[in-house]
């Protein structure tokens, strides 16, 4: 089994992933999550990585955001800054106001004081809270407590972003907003966003490539590129047409499962 | 394509802070303070009167000799008269000076146990479950080694009621850091909280609801340990609140064995409302107060 070296990658890729292989347990016991991942993200782009229940999605995540140690492989990230990492929930800590949680990576960095004000103001402005900033997480609805961590998630000022199904809990509505709203922060900001949806219309709406994972292990079976132009339109026929497309291979490899 | 600002965001602005209102309307209910104070008050104020009141009839039911057991009036008239003198008074002050000694040091040594057993697999092996043990001990139940040990003495006193707040507060810290969400000590360390770090950014806020739940039971053992300590171990005392009900048995002077008596209930509830007001407030903040039960 090969180690995990974490290198700085090179120019042209933001995040580079090369057989990377997750077992969880040991002996009779040990489950294959991932198996052999290989993937490069390059700089600026949005990639979807989609898969049904199993596909170890969030263990990939986990694995680029250096929060797990990958069993094989290896993962380069460009640059020394570590990746940002959105969830489902937004995990705010309750216990801090919305300017507060923000401004928690900045006071782990070292920032002075008034340059953490003007960074947090600053980041709730992108993320339109910027009234918000002296309520507490339970105050907001789960929409604006996502913004808030996705504020909170900038604040660390790296150019890769790593997001587990981020609108997965949000109503229709309000996750067609964020959509517009992430697109823009990620085109502002020249960010690369690895993004974990099963969600393939949300995949559609927003990557510029969408990656296929198999369920138990997870490998990538197939990829795409989307070539539909944006700003973008989550119900408009181009977008409709490629999730199609997606959902066909998907429901295959889910049939695969079946008895 | 990635790389290009995009030329107009399709949704305005004001799209988005009329979802923002939509969403949060209605969730800033203010109710007076006035108001929320009657609410919280007369249930009590109705409690109390019942409690007198049922006082009055075992009375006069004559189930008890006056002098054994007398009525809210007479009991009334001796607090009074105890206020207006100093040795009341001096029995708080020597009482409430050993308990807060006693429970400063239990405190500190609770936090620290807690702390290196949640910390340490080993340690929380060797003495995780010896703790929860040491709860259970009814604390009287140590006096007679406590005296072996230290005599009749203030010592004796202390030891007990170390004994019994301690194992209570580091009980609290050592499930307050268990119960950290693991969701929270994820996002704390990608967002580069590491080490001592994340103990300060991520686990000790986050624990500090159980740990008050274990300083105000840590205080609960260690004022019924006190009380117990200063009805055992009299004579070296000067006239603390636990001698003076030992003082007013043996004169079988039972008014002012049950004014006493009331003085140690109201001290212990004033504490305990001061910790209430505590973990109230950290409940607020941290949005988990039923907002009917407030």
């Amino acid at each position: 089994m090969t180690s995990t070296t974490t290198a700085p990658g090179s120019a042209t890729t933001a995040v580079a992933l090369s057989g990377v292989t997750k077992v969880y347990g040991r002996g009779a016991n040990a489950v294959l999550a991932l198996d052999g991942v290989s993937l490069d993200v390059a700089p600026g782009e949005f990639v979807c990585l989609v898969g049904a229940s199993g596909c170890g999605k969030s263990t990939l995540l986990n694995l680029v955001a250096g929060l797990d140690r990958a069993s094989g492989g290896r993962i380069a990230l460009a640059g020394d800054a570590s990746p940002g990492l959105m969830f489902q929930e937004a995990a705010l800590f309750p216990w801090l106001t919305v300017e507060a949680n923000v401004e928690v990576p900045l006071k782990l960095r070292g920032l002075p004081r008034a340059e953490r004000r003007e960074r947090v103001a600053e980041l709730l402005r992108t993320v339109h809270l910027a009234e918000f900033g002296r309520k507490r997480p339970h105050e907001l609805s789960g929409g604006m407590r996502q913004r808030v961590a996705l504020a909170r998630t900038l604040a660390l000022d790296t150019p890769v972003l790593l997001m587990d199904e981020p609108f997965g809990a949000l109503d229709a509505m309000t996750r067609d907003i964020l959509h517009d709203e992430l697109e823009r922060i990620w085109s502002e900001r020249k960010l690369s966003v690895l993004f974990v949806t099963h969600n393939v219309r949300e995949a559609a709406r927003l990557a510029d490539r969408i990656i296929l994972l198999s369920s138990r292990p997870g490998r990538i079976i197939w990829s795409t590129e989307v070539d539909v132009p944006r700003p973008r339109r989550i119900d408009s026929p181009e977008v409709a047409s490629i999730a199609a497309e997606v959902t066909d291979r998907l429901r295959t490899e889910v049939g695969r499962h079946g008895r | 394509m990635a790389g290009d600002t995009l030329t107009e965001a399709p949704r305005t602005d004001a799209e988005i802070s009329g979802l923002d209102a939509l969403e949060i309307a209605g969730r800033d209910k203010e109710v007076s303070r006035g108001a929320r104070l009657w609410a919280a008050t007369w249930p009590k104020l109705a409690a109390l009167a019942l409690a007198i009141a049922i006082w009055q009839v075992v009375v006069w039911s004559g189930w008890k000799p006056p002098w054994s057991l007398p009525g809210p009036v007479v009991v009334g008239e001796e607090l009074i008269r105890q206020a207006s003198g100093a040795q009341l008074w001096e029995g708080i002050a020597i009482t409430l000076r050993r308990a807060a000694v006693g429970y400063v040091f239990s405190v500190a040594v609770g936090l620290l146990v807690g702390l290196a057993v949640a910390r340490s697999r080993v340690l929380r092996a060797a003495i995780g479950s010896m703790i929860t043990a040491l709860q259970t001990m009814p604390s009287i139940a140590w006096f007679p080694l406590a005296i072996l040990l230290f005599e009749l003495s203030e010592k004796a006193i202390f030891f007990v009621v170390v004994l019994g707040a301690a194992p209570s507060i580091a009980n609290g810290v050592i499930s307050g850091v268990d119960y950290v969400p693991p969701l929270l000590l994820r996002a704390g360390r990608n967002l580069g909280a590491r080490g001592l770090n994340l103990y300060r950014y991520v686990i000790a806020p986050a624990a500090l609801p159980a740990i008050v739940a274990g300083l105000k039971q840590g205080w609960a053992f260690s004022w019924r340990s006190l009380m117990a300590g200063e009805l055992l171990v009299v004579g070296i005392s000067q006239t603390s609140l636990g001698a003076q009900l030992t003082y007013a048995r043996e004169l079988a002077d039972s008014p002012w064995l049950l004014a006493t008596m009331i003085v140690i209930l109201i001290v212990g509830l004033l504490v305990d409302a001061a910790f209430g007001a505590a973990d109230k407030a950290i409940r607020r903040r941290w949005g988990v107060l039923d907002q009917a039960g407030q």
